[in-house]
């Protein structure tokens, strides 16, 4: 057992990178137990994701060095600096770690009967597969150059996944083919930004950079190509637009795992801001910066999102407008870092609502997509225009997507409601205004919704429709699941706060933390 | 006390909400069990009055997707109508996007 959680982090890695080289091999000698497989090796992966979040939440970061004598040993004999390849997972890395674990695991238990009629599927599980492996790195890896690696592999794999399904019109191709070229620019600007880290410090390791960082001319290049891409990675308007074009189009428990992967650079950008640079930049710039984009990507998203026909275009575009509120609750953690009193007045606060949210979008977002997939395996189409009464016909989908749409609307008792209420607070009191315009945005989500239900679940049988019956039991299974973590972390908020994302927020927050772990002092 | 999260200004506690709906919602039930028992399932009395015109199906009454919400996009058009043409679908525009914004925030962090 001590043996598995020393090598956990590399376990969580090459479990899902192996079993992907493995599944066309299984697929070619039983394709009916594929999906089986994945989602064995999914579920164990999110047994040991779990087993690390105890380990770090109990005794603090685990450091895993890749090719050391030592798991542990970052600095051997004679080096100053790290020279290895670091895993540096923290509260804030295990705290994404978790989400991406669920997310993928639920996948793979939604494509049993999703995809079951697809073919090429062991080129599906591979991808996703790779892509939880490219997530899982970003979030893991304490090398910024090894954390350019990964965002590749995710977005490689994202890509073939968009564009997986095979229509006349050529759309997930075009989709696919949208997300390769923004992904290809940000992986450019990511590359060059690393270039100019180890031109100047000859390191890659991202807490010896943030220990010798000088904020340079080049530093501020570096920051500015890495907020700019990430920011588009995460949705950010007005960079958004790949979003509901890519969600859209890929099936549904993929476009649950974009989620999540867009979520992965929005970490990666909140990384970067505290822990690479932290008070050495212009904190009140940059969070302004940060929270323009977040009040434009909640207002445009979500007026958007209303007018939309299609119900995946439609909740890609709520995803724009959720990404928001992450961006506006850091970014007002930013903007007051450099200033202690206002940093415990309201800037914790607020960085802990956005934190917390992160997580409950996952979710909640990941279940309406889910009950999005659900309607079209039953309906074949996406377009809300045709749909109508599904209620009727599909009782659990109807119910599961109350509670998804409840709680991004941010309705209590929902978990939406619980971090979308300690936004609205912390920022109130930096500034009113944002805080009026996310509760307005609110407003919008509901009415949104509200939509979506009447369009696709209510009203009597139509004719069309008279034989639907309710989904297979796997993809039940997934969203009974999201359903219950949903409702749990609602009536629980305070839990998951105090052991999961308060501790997060501070391993952000901390930056001696961050450097002394890989460094030595602590 | 589990379930009692601080919000930064004050505090919420769900259990305590569903609680309350829950009490709330038993007195309506009670209210209306008190009230009108006249009602007839399935008579004359459930259908709508439609000034003699006979009422269309149910199935053709379904107000479908594009036409909830007319009036507030109707409304607002000088906000959407703008808004929409720039969702080009081009990804030449995309990557326009970004270089303006890269463009900005360069200008931003520069002069700052």
């Amino acid at each position: 057992m001590s043996s598995i959680l020393t090598h956990s982090p590399a376990l969580v890695m090459a479990l899902p990178l192996l079993a992907a080289f493995l599944t066309p091999v299984v697929g070619r000698f039983n394709r009916k137990i594929l999906g089986w497989f994945i989602s064995v090796i999914l579920g164990l992966t999110l047994g040991i994701t779990i087993l690390m979040a105890i380990q770090i939440l109990t005794n603090g970061s685990m450091i895993y060095v890749f090719g050391g004598s030592e798991a542990g040993l970052t600095l051997p004999s004679g080096y100053t600096v790290p020279i290895r390849i670091i895993f540096h997972i923290d509260a804030m890395g295990i705290f994404m770690g978790l989400i991406t674990a669920v997310v993928s695991f639920l996948a793979a238990i939604y494509s049993l009967s999703f995809m079951q009629k697809e073919s090429g599927l062991e080129k599906y599980y591979a991808l996703l597969l790779l892509l939880a492996t490219g997530m899982f790195g970003m979030e893991f890896t304490g090398d910024i150059f090894n954390f350019f690696v990964f965002l590749e592999i995710a977005s490689i794999s994202s890509v073939a996944l968009i564009a997986f399904r095979s229509t006349l019109s050529g759309e997930p191709a075009e989709a696919g083919y949208k997300y390769m070229v923004v992904s290809s620019i940000s992986a450019l600007m990511v590359l060059f930004a690393v270039g100019l880290f180890y031109g100047q410090y000859d390191v890659l390791n991202m807490a010896t950079i943030a220990s010798v960082m000088q904020f340079t001319q080049l530093d501020k290049i570096a920051l500015i190509l890495l907020v700019t891409v990430l920011s588009m990675k995460a949705g950010s308007v007005p960079m958004h637009m790949w979003t509901p074009d890519a969600y859209s189009e890929a099936p549904a428990a993929i476009t649950m795992v974009l989620v999540a992967a867009s979520q992965a650079s929005l970490y990666a950008l909140f990384r970067v801001s505290f822990s690479l640079y932290n008070i050495s930049l212009n904190t009140v710039t940059i969070g302004w910066i940060i929270i323009i984009l977040g009040v434009l990507s909640m207002f445009i998203g979500v007026t958007m999102a209303i007018i939309q026909k299609d119900i995946k275009r439609l909740m890609a575009y709520h995803a724009i407008s959720q990404t928001g509120y992450m961006l506006l609750g850091v970014g007002v953690g930013l903007a007051v870092l450099a200033n202690p009193v206002a940093l415990d007045s309201f800037g914790i606060k607020a960085m802990e609502g956005s934190i917390f949210h992160i997580m409950n979008h996952a979710m909640y977002k990941g279940l309406l997509f889910l009950t999005a997939g659900a309607l079209f395996y039953r309906t074949g189409t996406r377009d809300l225009n045709k749909m109508g009464g599904l209620a009727n016909n599909m009782f659990y989908t109807t119910i599961f997507f109350i509670i998804g749409a409840a709680a991004i609307a941010g309705i209590p008792p929902f978990n939406g409601f619980a971090s979308k209420l300690i936004i609205y607070e912390s920022v109130y009191k930096f500034n009113p205004l944002l805080s009026i315009i996310a509760m307005l945005v609110s407003i919008l989500t509901l009415a949104s919704f509200v939509k979506v239900f009447h369009s696709a679940f209510l009203g009597p049988k139509l004719e069309q429709y008279k034989k639907v019956q309710e989904v297979p039991k796997s993809m039940l299974f997934a969203m009974a699941t999201l359903a219950c973590i949903i409702v749990l972390f609602g009536l629980f908020p305070d839990v998951i706060v105090k052991n999961l994302v308060h501790p997060a927020v501070m391993a952000l927050i901390n930056q001696t933390n961050y450097t002394a772990t890989i460094l030595g002092g602590i | 006390m589990i379930g009692l999260l601080e919000t930064g200004s004050g505090y919420w506690n769900a259990i305590t909400w569903v609680i309350m709906v829950i009490a709330v919602g038993a007195v309506v039930i009670w209210l209306r069990n008190h009230g009108e028992d006249k009602y007839k399932k399935d008579t004359d009395q459930t259908k709508p009055f439609l000034s003699g015109n006979p009422e269309i199906s149910k199935e053709d009454s379904h107000v479908s997707a594009s036409h909830i919400y007319w009036g507030f996009t109707e409304a607002l058009k000088h906000y959407y109508q703008p808004l929409i043409k720039l969702h080009t679908g081009n990804i030449n525009d995309y990557s326009g996007w970004i270089v303006l914004v890269m463009a900005i925030i360069f200008i931003v962090v520069g002069v700052s």
